[in-house]
This record gives structure tokens, sequence and C-alpha cells, in this order.
């Protein structure tokens, strides 16, 4: 991505949304599916999926790839037809509409613009190609499609063909082809997924401001939990064609109801326990861990490798000896072998603890979770 | 692609540094070999055509072409491609749609059979033809008993064209429209254009270029094609006989000066199929390149 796309990007916060758009609008829509299962051939991609998204939320569906979250997607979009369940738009039945009946913005993640259109035509395509009695007039649909591109902070572009612009414009294309259409919901599949960091970034902060002005119900499909968590009101995580929580980006981040969800979202560190009496043991010694809800038993004990106090007293401590520093941005990485099994775990610290290979640390985390064995996936 | 990655191993100085550690007489056999064949059977044949068609002069050349059994030879040529060449962009625009853009049962053995006219003999291809519908054909008495004409005739002629030049358009354009996937089509869906549209303003100018390429070369087949119109045609002068098939009686007739000016015409089809053939690859290189397996 060059520089000046980056410097577009930045400055494209301070558009303003013109007026005549702003009162087009109807109400943001509603969404429920409900037990939504698809499977292709013998093959489920999902098992009884169910959601309900409000109107004008921002949701993510998050996921490893093969978690049925672009599936998902793709019958929102009526680009797929569920084997079972209900799709609800505003309380009608959606599964009754053809995609092109549904009016959903879609964007797709390698931007399918036309690559034969200039960018003007791209944008006013869907509605240049509506039925003769819905079509605005020629230059109605011009003046629309300048006014979108303003919208995008891509003005003086309209000649442009997509080969000869830049990544993140291509992706500001895309989104303004998407709204010409006055959807009621729009989806993005991996929105980001194909540009590079920096650009990225600037263009969640966009997204943000965007939806903040426009107000459309949106869901965005992604694997990468950084933008999940960063740009959703609420974060759908996927594993497996099942949701393995929705929640805010809080909720699944401090709360994470699964190993799975604990070590799909941030970064983690997992040893294996035991609880008794109320208290998670180590190697036949008690941590100073309190384990209220889990039942008796082996357990896997969850923790963030960043959130971890470096403690002077051995007992009731995590104690490990360091196998290997490493220095990772304003952190340290430290990885420890812990207990009789040498269990390796990785923690941080501030880059100037004074640390020593084959030195014993003694920690504690603090804020952790406890999963049953059985439940646990993973080391 | 590859060419242009190849080409500078040989081209490598002969003196100084070298890429490679074969023999400089080896690299000058390889090349020289390859340069013999070259001229031996293909520039030389070609030149043969012209020298041997203005061996007469131009008045005997201009004569042979005008004559009326030539010049319907050429009229009906044209007209068989006129309407073969229309058929297969049809049929081979909608093969290439269904197998490039949608998943069904069956859908490789359509794909082996669009190479089917490849792999058989044009002279088989004919004698199907005669097969179903010659007098003693499956359909002969039917067809006899309703006068309809189609061996020896017209429509022979172009079902056997359309059969033996069906690859050609369908071959550019599955691979093409297999590389460029479902997503324009599934954008323009769902930005309300019905499927004919989106087939009008999105997938066909995506294939445009790749579709001429198909074009020119399966006219340069069906203007071209001798083995399998042969047995259909019946050899009627001035009513049956295409371009080929013209050059055939005449040469059979020891009349080589007409034989080889009427060649001529068909060499110089090839001549400019190949000229605008270039000009496509070097235009539109990147939106041919995913075909380009002949």
């Amino acid at each position: 991505m060059d520089a000046r796309a980056v410097n577009e990007v930045n400055s494209a916060a301070g558009g303003v949304w013109p007026l005549s758009w702003t009162t087009r609008w109807d109400r943001p829509m509603h969404v429920n599916v409900q037990n939504v299962v698809r499977t292709f051939g013998v093959t489920p991609a999902l098992h009884g999926v169910s959601l309900e998204i409000e109107p004008g939320e921002l949701v993510a569906l998050l996921g490893p790839s093969g978690s049925g979250k672009t599936t998902l997607l793709r019958i929102l979009a009526g680009l797929d037809i569920p084997t079972e369940g209900r799709v609800m738009f505003d309380g009608d039945d959606a599964l009754k509409l053809t995609v092109q009946q549904r009016n959903v913005g879609l964007v797709f993640q390698n931007y399918a613009l036309f690559r034969h259109m200039n960018v003007l035509d791209n944008i006013g395509f869907g509605l240049r190609v509506r039925p003769r009695t819905r079509r605005p007039s020629r230059k109605e649909i011009c003046k629309r499609a300048l006014e979108l591109l303003d919208l995008v902070q891509l003005s003086g572009l309209e000649k442009r063909f997509p080969s000869q612009l830049s990544g993140g414009q291509r992706q500001r294309v895309a989104f303004a082809r998407a709204l010409a259409i006055e959807p009621r919901l729009l989806l993005l599949d991996e929105p980001f997924g194909a540009l590079d960091a920096k650009v990225r970034r600037d263009l969640r902060r966009w997204l943000l401001e965007l939806h903040n002005k426009t107000g459309h119900t949106t869901v965005f499909v992604t694997h990468d939990q950084e933008e999940a968590l960063e740009l959703a009101d609420r974060v759908v995580v996927m594993s497996e064609g099942r949701v393995e929580q929705i929640g805010t980006p809080d909720d699944v981040y401090d709360a994470p109801n699964s190993p799975f969800v604990f070590s799909f979202i941030g970064e983690s560190s997992v040893l294996p326990v035991r609880v008794e009496q109320r208290k998670v043991w180590l190697n036949e010694k008690p941590l100073d861990l309190p384990a209220s809800d889990v039942p008796n038993g082996p357990a896997k004990l969850f923790l963030r490798p960043h959130d971890v106090d470096v403690v002077d007293n051995v007992s009731g401590a995590i104690v490990g000896e360091v196998t290997v520093l490493r220095r990772h941005a304003g952190l340290r990485r430290v990885d420890l072998e812990v207990g009789a099994q040498r269990h390796r775990i990785e923690i941080e610290l501030p880059a100037d603890f004074s640390l020593n290979l084959a030195s014993p640390v003694a920690f504690l985390p603090r804020r952790y979770r406890l999963y049953p064995a059985s439940q646990a996936l993973g080391s | 692609m590859t060419d242009a990655a190849i080409a500078p191993l040989l081209v490598a100085p002969i003196e100084g540094p070298r890429v490679t550690t074969e023999r400089p007489l080896v690299q000058v056999t390889l090349i020289g070999v390859a340069v013999i064949f070259l001229v031996l059977f293909l520039l030389l044949p070609l030149a043969a055509v012209f020298v041997e068609a203005l061996r007469a002069g131009l008045g005997t050349y201009f004569a042979a072409i005008t004559e009326p059994d030539a010049v319907a030879a050429i009229k009906l040529t044209v007209l068989v491609a006129a309407i073969a060449v229309p058929a297969n962009v049809v049929f081979g625009l909608a093969a290439s749609w269904a197998i490039a853009k949608f998943e069904f049962k069956g859908k490789s053995v359509l794909n082996t059979l669009i190479d089917l006219p490849f792999s058989v003999s044009p002279v088989i291809s004919g004698l199907i033809y005669v097969l179903l519908f010659g007098a003693q054909g499956y359909f002969g008495p039917y067809l006899q008993s309703h006068h309809i004409q189609i061996i020896f005739a017209l429509p022979g002629i172009v079902l056997a064209t359309i059969f033996v030049t069906f690859p050609f358009v369908a071959r550019e354009l599955v691979p093409l429209m297999q590389e460029q996937g479902t997503q324009d089509e599934e954008a323009a869906l769902s930005l309300g254009a019905s499927g004919w549209k989106t087939f009008l303003k999105v997938t066909l100018p995506n294939i445009r270029w790749a579709l001429l390429y198909g074009v020119v070369l399966c006219n340069a087949r069906a203007m071209g094609e001798f083995g399998a119109v042969s047995v259909v045609s019946g050899h009627i002068r001035g009513k049956t006989n295409t371009m080929p098939l013209h050059v055939e009686i005449l040469y059979n007739e020891y009349n080589f000066a007409a034989a080889f000016a009427v060649a001529s015409l068909l060499a110089l089809l090839a001549l400019i199929t190949l000229v605008i053939k270039i000009g496509l690859e070097w235009r539109y290189a990147d939106q041919i390149a995913a075909s380009r397996r002949h």
C-alpha cells in the first residue's frame, strides 16, 4: 500500500455525510437467525446456529477457517440457503426473498469490483440495473455515486479503473458500491483481509466512523480476533459450525465461556491442575487461587501471559524455571518449566525485570479461568 | 511467461562467463536443428503455396479464384463459418458458464465430452452424421419421406463443422472463467442485478478478449476443416464444395495453378488469424493467459 492511500484513509475520518443520505434511509434492520443448519453433502458446515442482531449493531463473526462464519454470512446475503432453520429480517421470513430482493450490501474480501468499469460506474451499478420503474435517471445515479465517492473520501478518482487503485482505495469503492443500493443490512466478508497491517488499522478506524454516521446493521466476518474486539459491538465466536460464545468484546475476552474461546481470543497459557476442596492444586501443592464453581477433579488452568504478578512468597504460587527469554515489544517473554512434569508455560514480564536462565520464578495470575479437563482442548 | 524467463539463458553470451555448462557446439546444433525444422516444415510450405499460386501470373491467379465454382466454394465456406461459429459461441458460452460457475453432478463428464471432437478423427465425425442422417442411416427414411436433405447438403456440412470446432470457444473460456470465480457475479446479484443482466454486464465483459480469441481460432478451423466435411459434402461442384474440398478437386485434376490459388486464400486466412492471435495475446495477455494451453 502506498503512503498516499494511508493519508487518504487518515483524512477520511473527517468526511461529512451528505444530508440527503441520512434522511433517505429507513430504520436499521433487525436480524434473527434461528437454529440454522447447513450441510454440504454429508459435511455439516453449521449445526443449529441461533443469533439475534439488534438494529444498528456492528457484529463480528469470529472464528478460524472452517468454523462456518462465511457460510452464515452467505446465508444472510441470500447466496446460500440453509438446510434447516429460519432467518428473519425485521420479523419477516428472509428465506422467501431472493438475493436480489434482500437488498443487502455485500463487501467481499477481494472487493470483486467490476474491472471493466470505472469507479463511478462500479458505484452506480446497483442503481443502473434496477428495473426501469425503480431506476433513477442517469443524472441522478451519477449524482448519488459522486456523493458516495465523497463519503468514502475518494473524490476525484471517479474515472479511474479498479486496477489503478490501491488496495485500501478498492476496499472503499466496494463499500460505496454496497451503500449505493441503500441496503437494509451491510455484510462484510473479511473486509480488511487482503490489506497490509498499517492500512488495516487506519481502515478499521474509518469503518467505525462510517458505521457511526450511517447506522447500518452491519455483520462482518473475520478470523482476526484483534479486529473483532476493536470494531464490534458484539462478537460471535464460532468454531466447527457452532456458536461458542456471543458477547461484547469485554465479555469474550475477560469471561470466555470455553477453553476454545479463551485460547482463540488473545494469548493464553495453560497448566494442567487439580481442583479439590475449592482450591487449585498443582503437583500436590495448593495454590492461592480459589476454585469456587468448578467440580473436583483434573482441570486446566488458563491464564493470559501478560496478566501475572511475580510474587516473593513461593508457597501458594506457581513456580517455574526460566528456559527461554525473548524480548517482545515493551515486554519480555519468559518460558518457564513448571513442576516435576516440566510443563512449559509462557508469561510476560516488564522488560526491565531482572531474570537469568535457569533461575526460579514464582508468580500468580491476576485473572484466570478453570475448565474441567474433560472440556479442555489442547495441552 | 515462462518464455521470457528462459530467453536470457538462450541468448547468454558465448564469450565470457556462461550460465550453462553446455559446449557451444551443442548449443549451436540444438538451435540449428530447431531453425532448420522451422524453415523446412513451416516457412517453406507456406512460401511454396504463394509461389505456386502466382507462378502462372496474376491473370491466371485471379481467373482461378473468380471462376464460378471457386466463388461458390468461397461463398459456401463463408456461409458455413457464419453459421457454425456463432452456434459454437452460444454453445461454448453456455457450457463454460455451466462448468465454471456451477457445481453439479456429471460436470467432469461434460468437461470431457467437450474435448471429444479433439480426440476423434474428423473423418469419423463425418461418418457419424452419414450413419445418422444418410440415405441408409437411422433417420434416412424419415428424412427422405419429408424431403429433408442433410447429407450431401448444407445442413450436413454445417453439422460436421460445428462438431469439429465445438471445443475451441469452450476450451478458451472454461479455464479463464474458473480462475475468475463467481465473486463478481455474486456481487452483481447482491446489488440487485438479474441473472441475465449479470451475464451481460459482468460475466461477458470479463471474458470478452478470451472469447474473441476463441472465435478467431474457431473460425480458422471452421473454414479450413477438410476431413469431416469431405465425408458429408458429396463434393458436388458449385454446390457442396467448400474451399478445402475445391482445392483437393483441382489438385487431383492436375490443375495446380488454380489449386494453389484457392489454397493461397486459405493460407492468407491462416496468416490473418495468426496476426490477430498474436495481437490479442500481446494486448490482453493477462486475460488470455489462463487459457493458454494449446
